[in-house]
């Protein structure tokens, strides 16, 4: 990245940016003071991050973005364009489960599953940073999503059912090898920043949520 | 979907970048770095300010530098979850530690930044709230209002001060670096601070703070200038919450173990972090034993006067000052007992 | 409604040792979906040229609106339209007697909060811009803000179908003599508590989509607890024809009785996309969910209860004061559930209700998680703990000396089927040393102990009718596979899987190969939805019935077709075979095609309609159920002297299943059960500022509603009471929401044996245990709760004799009424 990045969204209806989410680069144009939850959900299509508040007081539209767990909700979109961003839709390899999906689900850890998604990014985070947690530094680490049907225990005892299969050994690895192609991508970020202002002095709306008018026309 | 509003997005790649860029966009601008309390804030249209200018990518704010013999500097952009995690941080400044690890919840320490916590919002029960539950109440005087709803016969503001840091490093005796495009100065963290729920900063607005400097450890080899500090805070949740009351305190030890100095701050019950003088004086010269600890309990327990502006009833809250003041000072007197107990949980 | 019940025989079931699913821990059938992100919520959903609709809501909590101009709104850049109450003058609610909300409101708004325009624009943020540009102009009105604000100023009436005016239901109901029954006691307690009002909070807020086709027909999908009785809400205010509108529930991301009513915002998405012809979706913020509401009543309570010295009850005197917010939502059924499950745990020979709900200018309140009944089991539980330590007995022994016993009807009527608590008390006392440690932890640590009962279904509906309360269509086809039609929706309890369970075991085949069609009016049976802890014993029995008579139709084919006696068909591990010579046998998919041969495409149904209760006054249609579960627990708590904040580290609990379906998912239940009652015990509230401050909420947010993070989970050990009840399918009993019910009192109890004080109310907050210590100090008594109940004149009870009393379960002085259809949680 070689250059600051201005983009006036008072006047610019959409930027142009390339997300590189569960590994996959994606190239979109959306509003620019959208949020990365809306980003994933409304112009990505990925609508497993859900969102409970939007304040950042509950911890459902938890992401990884470099593997940590960060509020999608308080994120705005434009400043993790050349980030690794995981979302639960990356969690599977092909037809198999992540292991901790696999023990929430053997588990009975995911009741209604709507703040599922979040606490399996933030307890695969864990995994990946410390493979051999105990019951408190799972607690701790959870301590920011929030769950009102299963009162936490079943989830703590499918994260130990995840440690004890060696899933956080397992993902530490394949963590540094997305870290890696997100270095990659890194390089790329200059051209990410020249499609921004491309964007920003071309505006085409082709989101999904048919966002059309421009914002300009109020400023 | 409670959504932002519009506002032209600035993102600088360095300090002298950052520092042009607020220069440049007039007074309606502010610096973001976690975005955990900017975003909350313009999401409610608290603050809608026209520019945006983020942070994250000024590589000169990330950097944690110095020895604790000779103090420490700690970037602005650091990570709360980093500064509780650094090793020599938690081994030397555990308060400093500690009280970045006790804000809010892991994900969005992983966000926010010291510098973020330093300069924090005040916070009020009737100011964070969304837009229309404050049209309901006709607004208040921090934000479109005319009163404050806390005291409404008062002509100021009673939003209070919030940041679990921000005790711990007037308590420590910490200072901070603000630079703008009229150059950079070095003050006091307690000099930052007015007791004001609106103008609660003494910093210009286009004053950026940039680094976080604390003073020489209290551990380090010498005897002389011996201290420890710790930080207690209650709230109602040991997650999420704001502290309904912060205790940090430092006392700093002659040779014979009696209190050469101390210094009491106290968080949740002002507009600013109120230094309670009386509570250090009640230690000053002696050892810290049950009944100097109480003395000085009781010397902090009659000015902090909490508002309705958080959590928890104003009595219990008053009361919760002594209890919380003579836990941090028995800490200190014996530093086994761990700060983790703190909070309400 | 037929007398006679419709469950099936325990004999035609598959005995306990056979079952190969029934009584397995196993994933549900959605599990996959919920852990990759695919399954879709409501506001998942996206249609194209979906347009995007917001509320503007009431910023005054009472007044008449005397001009609305959306002028602006509707020139506001992306806006397609603006509606207001005159579009909609149709009222609607849950109930049929109390029909009083409208979709937007015409003439008056009741709280802030209350929907009064709406938009739909292209985007989210120019509907919610033109909200802003709304004007409106109201006369304000002086808002109720509480029970007795409500008692004491009768007008004017917020909704003039009131009972008595502001009241807006009263009941007095005696069963036997309780005046004369008290002069029998030996000791006589009057207590009075209170129960602060809380919510449900989901996680997923609530989010409608609604779809006009020009062929005159509307689909709306939505997350509704309720899609049949969304349904008819929707037909009524839309005045179209039922079979053009469908409801489809989406998934639920928690329901606890939030998402049971139907609510403006559906409405209003339905006539904004017949209006404009395109698909309109709207997500409520999570401050609209607070305005929703619909959650536990705030309760005021008296109890006056005479024991003997032995501890059993001789005569009960109750009286409940709800604040009901400013709608009626479920809360007539609510008010009676305040005062009808006090009878079925312990024996009540003689028993008084009476109890009022009063309109107030505030969100409605509704059913949460035990529906009415938590407040009055808190009351009862800790008034039973000072009654045993009058008497100086152990309050565990002293509860097992007087249960109510197994297959009897209480005096108000209720019949009782199965009655497990006995055992759990015993399992809780022995699994936490309770003989150990009751009056014996040092000072600052103590246990408490505290039994509850709930509802498996209510026993009718909740709009008079004599059909099914759930029905289920089966379609077997020649892959062997089975899909199962059911209107149940899950809203995170597993309904889905039990339906599959049921099935499975019936027709001998795996879940997995089985698909689940629930919650849509267009497709699904009816059922009358997810509440009232209905949907395992109501669709489990209609699923049975489906499956058996499925299973018929195969046996018949089978039999005719391989020569195997019918008496020696069986089913099992996916075949169909000779019990006598199991190698001889077809498998499931060749007989569904012998079946199909035989009788052409295979399709059964099932229903359950519960069994007619024998109470016949009015208001004997709340309490009713098939069976009644049972709970015990008890919770240890650390208590901190200096603060009075109380950590409740562990806490034991038994539950009185019947039989668990998935002893997984019933686990599951009860540790959410625990945890959502622990949060009421200790920190969640529902409350409001004063009228200066125009009644707005505290606190409507995730952060200032104290929702219990990881760290104040407790440890939780669970025991499952199987004694199958002969009405439960398999012998199933409800788990979703009884054991709630005594983990408050439970800590209540146990802060008393720490500390020796009594905190008579919900929560039990730091200040509240810390005064009541303060006080105990200056020698005082050591209780902090409220003093007294509103002098509320009550009318004359409607006098029913017992049926010890020789009693027909109708009052005395028989007039005729109208049957109440309000069986409901």
């Amino acid at each position: 990245m070689s250059h600051p990045v201005s983009i006036d969204a008072p006047v610019r209806d959409t930027v142009h940016a390339t997300f590189v989410v569960n590994g996959e680069r994606r190239e979109i144009a959306f509003a620019p003071h959208k949020t990365l939850l809306e980003v994933l959900r409304e112009d990505l299509a990925l609508t497993g991050t859900k969102h409970g508040c939007e304040l950042g007081e509950c911890g459902t539209c938890t992401v990884l973005v470099d593997g940590v767990p960060v509020l999608s909700c308080l994120a705005l979109a434009l400043a993790y364009r050349d980030r690794a961003i995981e979302t639960v839709e990356g969690m599977a390899a092909g037809n198999t489960l992540h292991p901790l999906q696999d023990a929430f689900a053997e588990l009975g850890a995911a009741q209604c599953g709507y703040c599922t998604p979040g606490f399996l990014l933030t307890a695969k985070a864990l995994l990946d940073a410390n493979p051999n947690p105990t019951r408190a530094e799972i607690v701790d680490a959870l301590s920011g999503n929030l769950c009102r049907c299963t009162g936490y225990l079943k989830i703590f005892e499918a994260v130990e059912r995840a440690r004890d299969a060696g899933c956080g050994m397992r993902d530490a690895k394949s963590g540094t090898a997305e870290r890696r192609e997100a270095r990659g991508g890194d390089r790329d970020t200059t051209g990410d920043n020249r499609d921004a202002h491309a964007g920003a002095r071309d505006p085409v709306a082709t989101n999904a949520s048919g966002r059309r008018r421009n914002g300009g026309k109020r400023s | 979907m409670l959504r932002l509003p519009r506002f032209t997005y600035l993102e600088p790649l360095s300090l002298d970048d950052a520092i042009r860029m607020r220069a440049e966009s007039g007074d309606d601008a502010s610096f973001v770095a976690g975005g955990t309390d900017l975003y909350p804030n313009m999401k409610r249209r608290q603050q809608t300010p026209r520019t945006v200018i983020a942070l994250q990518r000024v590589r000169e704010l990330q950097a944690i530098t110095g020895t604790p013999r000779d103090g420490m500097t700690i970037g602005a952009g650091v990570t709360l979850t980093a500064l509780g995690a650094h090793p020599v941080i938690a081994e030397h400044y555990p308060a400093v530690a500690h009280a970045a690890a006790v804000v809010s919840t892991p994900l969005l320490r992983n966000m926010g930044t010291i510098g973020g916590n330093l300069l924090l919002d005040t916070r009020c029960n009737y100011y964070d709230q969304t837009y229309e539950w404050r049209k309901a109440i006709h607004f208040c005087m921090k934000k479109d209002g005319e009163i404050c709803w806390v005291a409404p016969s008062s002509p100021r503001c009673w939003a209070v001060q919030s940041s679990d840091g921000v005790p711990v490093a007037v308590a420590i005796g910490a200072e901070v670096t603000l630079a703008s495009a009229r150059g950079e100065r070095r003050i006091p963290a307690a000099e930052l601070y007015n007791n004001d729920g609106m103008r609660y900063l003494t910093k210009a607005p286009d004053e950026l703070l940039v680094a976080y400097h604390l003073p020489p450890a209290g551990d380090a080899t010498r005897t002389e200038g011996r201290w420890r500090a710790t930080y207690h805070k209650l709230r109602r949740r040991g997650s999420f919450d704001f502290p309904v009351l912060g205790v940090a305190a430092r006392v700093d030890f002659n040779d014979d173990d009696t209190v050469r100095t101390a210094r009491i701050v106290l968080g949740g019950v002002a507009s600013y972090p109120m230094e309670i003088p009386e509570a250090a004086r009640a230690i000053a010269g002696q050892r810290l034993d049950a009944a100097t600890i109480a003395a000085a309990a009781d010397a902090a327990y009659r000015p902090a006067k909490p508002m309705d502006n958080t959590d928890f009833t104003l009595s219990w809250r008053k009361d919760m000052v002594r209890v919380y003041v003579q836990r941090a000072l028995a800490e200190i007197a014996d530093p086994g007992r761990l700060a983790r107990a703190s909070g309400a949980a | 409604m037929k007398s006679e019940s419709q469950a099936v025989p325990a004999s035609r079931i598959p005995p306990p040792a056979s079952r190969a699913v029934v009584g397995t821990p196993r994933r549900k059938v959605d599990a996959t979906a919920k852990v990759t992100g695919e399954l879709r919520f409501a506001d998942d959903l996206v249609l194209p040229r979906m347009l995007h609709c917001k509320l503007l809501r009431s910023r005054l909590p009472y007044g008449k609106i005397l001009r609305i101009d959306t002028s602006k709104a509707e020139a506001h850049p992306g806006v397609v339209a603006v509606m207001t109450g005159e579009a909609l003058p149709i009222p609607f609610g849950i109930l049929p007697v109390s029909q009083d909300e409208h979709a937007l409101a015409r003439d008056v708004v009741r709280f802030v909060g209350d929907p009064v325009a709406a938009v739909a624009a292209l985007d989210e943020d120019a509907a919610a811009e033109a909200c802003d540009l709304i004007e409106i102009e109201y006369e304000p009105l002086a808002a109720i803000t509480s029970i007795e604000d409500g008692i004491a100023h009768p007008s004017p009436q917020l909704h003039d179908y009131a009972d008595d005016g502001n009241v807006h239901k009263q009941i007095a109901l005696e069963f036997g003599n309780v005046d004369e029954a008290m002069n029998d006691a030996d000791l006589v307690r009057e207590d009075v508590f209170f129960y602060e009002g809380n919510t449900h909070l989901p996680m997923e807020q609530h989010a409608a989509m609604a779809h006009w086709s020009p062929d005159g027909k509307i689909t709306l999908w939505s997350s509704t607890q309720t899609p049949h009785y969304l349904h008819r809400a929707l037909a009524k205010v839309l005045e179209m024809n039922p079979a053009h509108v469908r409801v489809v529930a989406m998934p639920n991301g928690g329901g606890f009785g939030g998402k049971s009513d139907p609510f403006s915002h559906e409405i209003v998405v339905a006539a904004l996309a017949r209006a404009t012809g395109r698909p309109v979706k709207i997500c409520l913020t999570r401050e609209e969910v607070f305005y929703c509401h619909r959650g536990r009543h705030p309760v005021l309570m008296w109890v006056k209860t005479g024991v003997k010295r032995d501890g059993s009850i001789v005569a009960m005197d109750f009286k409940s004061f709800l604040d009901g917010g400013a709608y009626g939502s479920y809360g007539v059924a609510s008010t009676y559930y305040t005062g009808a499950l006090q009878t079925v745990t312990y024996q009540v020979p003689t028993y008084r209700f009476r109890g009022a709900r009063v309109f107030t200018n505030k969100p409605p309140c509704g059913p949460k998680r035990g529906h009415g009944t938590p407040q009055p089991r808190f009351a009862l539980e800790v008034q039973l703990d000072k009654i045993a330590d009058e008497l100086g007995l152990d309050p565990a022994e002293m509860r097992l000396r007087t249960l109510q016993p197994a297959n009897s009807v209480t005096a108000n009527w209720l019949r009782i089927g199965s009655m497990g608590l006995g055992p759990c008390i015993e399992a809780v006392v022995k699994a936490s040393d309770w003989k150990n440690k009751f009056r014996t932890l040092p000072f600052g640590r103590g246990v408490g102990i505290a039994c509850s009962s709930y509802i498996s279904g209510a026993g009718l509906p909740i709009y008079w009718n004599s059909m099914p309360h759930s029905g289920v269509q089966l379609r077997l086809d020649r892959s062997g596979g089975v899909a199962v039609f059911c209107g149940s929706i899950d809203i995170g309890q597993g309904s889905d899987s039990v339906l599959a369970y049921c099935v499975a075991e019936v027709l001998g085949i795996d879940p997995l190969d089985i698909r689940i069609v629930s919650g849509d009016t267009d497709i699904t049976p009816v059922d009358l939805g997810s509440y009232s802890s209905r949907v395992t014993m109501m669709t489990g029995n209609a699923a049975i019935q489906a499956a058996e008579r499925a299973r018929t139709l195969l046996t018949d084919a089978v039999s005719e077709k391989t020569g195997i006696p019918r008496e020696r068909v069986a089913f099992g591990g996916r075949r169909v075979f000779d019990v006598e010579d199991p190698d001889r046998g077809v498998s499931f998919a060749e007989a569904s095609q012998m079946a199909e041969a035989k009788y052409g495409t295979i399709g059964t149904t099932g229903s359950y309609t519960p069994a007619r209760s024998p109470g016949r006054y009015k208001g004997a249609g709340v309490g009713p159920s098939p069976a009644y579960s049972y709970s015990c627990a008890v919770a240890e708590v650390d208590v901190d002297r200096e603060s009075g904040i109380v950590h409740v580290p562990k806490v034991w609990i038994a539950h009185d299943i019947g039989q668990a379906i998935n002893p997984m998912l019933a686990i599951g239940q009860v540790e959410g059960s625990v945890y959502m009652g622990l949060g009421e015990a200790l920190m969640e509230e529902m409350t409001y500022r004063d009228a200066q401050r125009n009644m707005v909420h505290h606190h409507p947010s995730m952060l200032e509603y104290k929702s219990p993070t990881t760290f104040e989970m407790c440890d939780v050990e669970t025991f499952l009471i199987e004694e199958p009840d002969p009405e439960g399918p398999f012998g199933a009993k409800e788990v979703g929401q009884g054991p709630l019910l005594p983990i408050p009192p439970a800590v209540a109890n146990a802060v008393y044996d720490a500390v020796g004080v009594r905190v008579d109310e919900v929560p039990c907050s730091p200040h509240k245990v810390l005064k009541a210590l303060k006080d105990k100090m200056k020698g005082k008594d050591g209780r902090y709760g409220p003093s007294h109940v509103p002098a509320y004149a009550f009318p004359e009870p409607a006098r029913i004799l017992t049926p010890a009393q020789g009693g027909n379960g109708r009052e005395l002085d028989e007039r005729p009424h109208s049957e109440v259809g309000g069986g409901v949680h």
